[in-house]
């Protein structure tokens, strides 16, 4: 399954992803329409001076986020990616608690949110990956 | 100093309804001219600090930002012209000689736009490159002017050493110090993918580089910086630098700062050390001296190299071409007044030197009456900007073009012409690790593949409208040529009519 990767050695640390990926979620016609708006990207730069990466879900084997959801929100897709059925989440936030990689986030309204490689969205491949001034994030096979 | 009389050049202009306060502009600029205010949440501007790169410009996700050239002007005046006026200023408030980089950008006659390239009509046939084979391969090198036998008769056919590529363009010096390693990765990358030459520039080699050496020319130059016999045997070609076409007669200065690690360890000097190169070569004040170090390189080398000289293109060019031709020389190298480069005083850059397209045309014409044209071959750079400069400099008598800022304008350069601060948003011109980063070879390498791809393409384009199927019918070939706007000296000099003669 093709997955998100992101090489560290070409990250620059601009953060284009966080608002790639909280617009390609939006559903909002124009970037510039997030103007004034909190954003809630599913995908985070980390790191500090001199290092920086962007962690998103790894959409685990073993996913240890499914094991831990009370209700069925969080099930895998037979490809494998992890998915969230929003309605059935009730915000008790395990999943949140227990993700190794810290990639599953509360969104705005409560309940979580995770990346499911914009496959669910109107840019039909991860825009994070599409909007990457480096290529230092890539989605591939491996 | 109380009074700042030079006020900023250029204005930071944010269209207040696209900026989302993203702060990727901030992120960007190395120096320091977008802050984030936290009172207002909004995006301010420092436009005394831009230099117009357009590193945030590019990045901006919602296209907020223009950099626009400063409105507020000091009078007019056709004589002291702004530019001139704040020079002044700048001089008066530092004392020092004034640095720029990159080419000249004086509004002096750019002679490749006065020449007109010629195609087939009726009598004679175009070709359709698509179709028909057209071969852009060059050797550059001596050649021999008659066939020579061997005693039992047959025909001699041992070569001097020839450098092969597909096509005539090749990628001119520029030292690992001045650009960065990934700079230096892409273009290195790009040559072997091409079946072209990069060149090191005067410091030296680095060691995983040594790998691309079939496609390295590595120049030796006046301050010999990382040049040992191994430096020497992993090149495709040596180049001696005696001159640069941006700053003809004076040598370099790389500043301590930027010998760092990696750069101090290639040009083998130490770390936080001047790089200097001299403005001559300490061991060459004639044509002899020359020769003596074209014959210390090929018999370091084992004559399976050949030797380029490189020299800036100044006033007597066609006879100092004359002399590196009965050097030894297997090929030189000339550079025009518009040539680039990383730092150059100012008054020397824009005022020094003469044109490439004048220079080569009498070079190629003095070598031809001299009977000597094919002692070696010439390759000309200093601004060759598009498919079309090269054809006509082919036609012009060239064998092959350097390229150097049009390399660098596919790696993401947008001639700031502020190298010399070492402060490059784009990861070229800098030795700063985070800035770079900001050049990843993969997506380097590729722009100046696609770059040199599509020149080749409109080679091949240019030379089938012309009817000819081959760069070696091309060569010298200045009847494909014609002059608009020149006067009768200038086409004299260049050797071709004009148009609707």
């Amino acid at each position: 399954m093709k997955r998100v990767y992101v090489n560290e050695k070409w990250c620059l640390g601009c953060h284009l992803c966080e608002y790639n990926c909280a617009f390609a979620n939006s559903g909002l016609k124009d970037m510039a329409k997030l103007k004034g708006q909190k954003i809630y990207p599913r995908i985070r730069v980390e790191g500090d001076d001199k290092i920086t990466f962007a962690i998103s879900c790894r959409h685990c084997e073993d996913p240890i986020c499914i094991k831990s959801c009370i209700s069925g929100a969080l099930s895998k897709t037979p490809d494998g990616m992890v998915e969230i059925d929003k309605s059935r989440c009730v915000g008790c936030l395990t999943c949140v608690l227990v993700c190794p990689y810290g990639a599953v986030i509360q969104d705005g309204d409560g309940a979580v949110q995770k990346c499911e490689l914009c496959l669910k969205n109107s840019s039909g491949a991860p825009a994070c990956v599409a909007g990457c001034p480096n290529n230092a994030i890539v989605y591939e096979e491996r | 100093m109380a009074i700042n009389f030079v006020n900023p050049e250029f204005e930071v202009v944010r269209n207040p309804n696209r900026c989302i306060a993203c702060r990727v502009c901030e992120r960007q600029c190395s120096n320091g001219v977008h802050s984030f205010d936290p009172e207002t949440g909004t995006m301010m501007a420092d436009e005394t600090k831009c230099v117009d790169c357009q590193r945030c410009v590019a990045l901006c996700p919602t296209r907020a930002l223009k950099i626009v050239k400063n409105e507020c002007q000091l009078r007019e005046n056709a004589n002291w012209q702004q530019d001139t006026i704040y020079e002044i200023y700048k001089q008066a408030g530092s004392g020092g000689v004034l640095l720029s980089s990159m080419g000249n950008p004086k509004p002096l006659p750019v002679y490749w736009d006065k020449i007109l390239i010629n195609a087939s009509q009726v009598t004679n046939p175009p070709i359709d490159p698509l179709r028909e084979p057209m071969e852009t391969k060059v050797f550059l090198g001596k050649k021999p002017t008659m066939p020579e036998r061997n005693p039992d008769g047959s025909l001699k056919t041992d070569l001097a050493p020839q450098l092969e590529l597909t096509m005539p363009v090749m990628f001119s010096a520029m030292s690992y110090g001045s650009i960065s390693y990934n700079a230096h990765e892409s273009l290195a990358r790009a040559a072997e993918a091409l079946g072209i030459c990069y060149n090191t520039g005067e410091g030296g080699l680095h060691e995983d580089f040594y790998k691309y050496g079939a496609n390295t020319i590595v120049q030796v130059a006046s301050g010999r910086f990382g040049v040992h016999e191994d430096y020497l045997s992993a090149g495709a070609a040596i180049e001696i630098k005696m001159g640069q076409g941006a700053k003809p007669g004076i040598g370099g200065h790389l500043p301590g700062k930027k010998i760092v690690g990696d750069v101090s360890r290639t040009r083998m000097i130490p770390e936080g050390s001047d790089a200097i190169s001299p403005a001559p070569h300490h061991d060459i004040y004639s044509i002899e001296d020359l020769r003596q170090l074209v014959y210390s390189l090929k018999e370091a080398t084992q004559y399976t190299k050949p030797v380029i000289v490189k020299v800036a293109a100044v006033h007597n060019i066609a006879a100092i071409a004359s002399g590196i031709a009965r050097s030894g020389a297997d090929i030189i190298a000339i550079d025009g007044f518009r040539g680039g480069t990383g730092a150059a005083p100012t008054r020397i850059r824009d005022n020094v030197g003469i044109p490439i397209e004048l220079a080569l045309a009498a070079v190629d014409q003095r070598l031809r009456d001299e009977g000597i044209r094919n002692n070696v071959s010439l390759v000309v750079g200093g601004s060759i900007r598009s498919a079309s400069d090269v054809v006509k400099a082919v036609a012009l008598g060239a064998d092959a073009c350097y390229v150097a800022t049009a390399a660098l304008l596919a790696l993401g350069c947008h001639l700031c012409r502020t190298c010399h601060t070492g402060n490059c948003n784009w990861g070229i011109a800098t030795q700063k690790p985070e800035l770079v980063k900001r050049l990843n070879p993969d997506i380097g390498s590729q722009r100046l593949i696609n770059l040199m791809t599509a020149w080749r393409h409109e080679i091949m384009e240019l030379m089938g409208g012309m009817g000819i199927n081959s760069i070696e019918a091309l060569r010298g070939n200045r009847l494909m040529l014609r002059g608009v706007n020149l006067n009768e000296k200038e086409l004299e000099i260049l050797g071709i009519s004009h148009a609707g003669e």
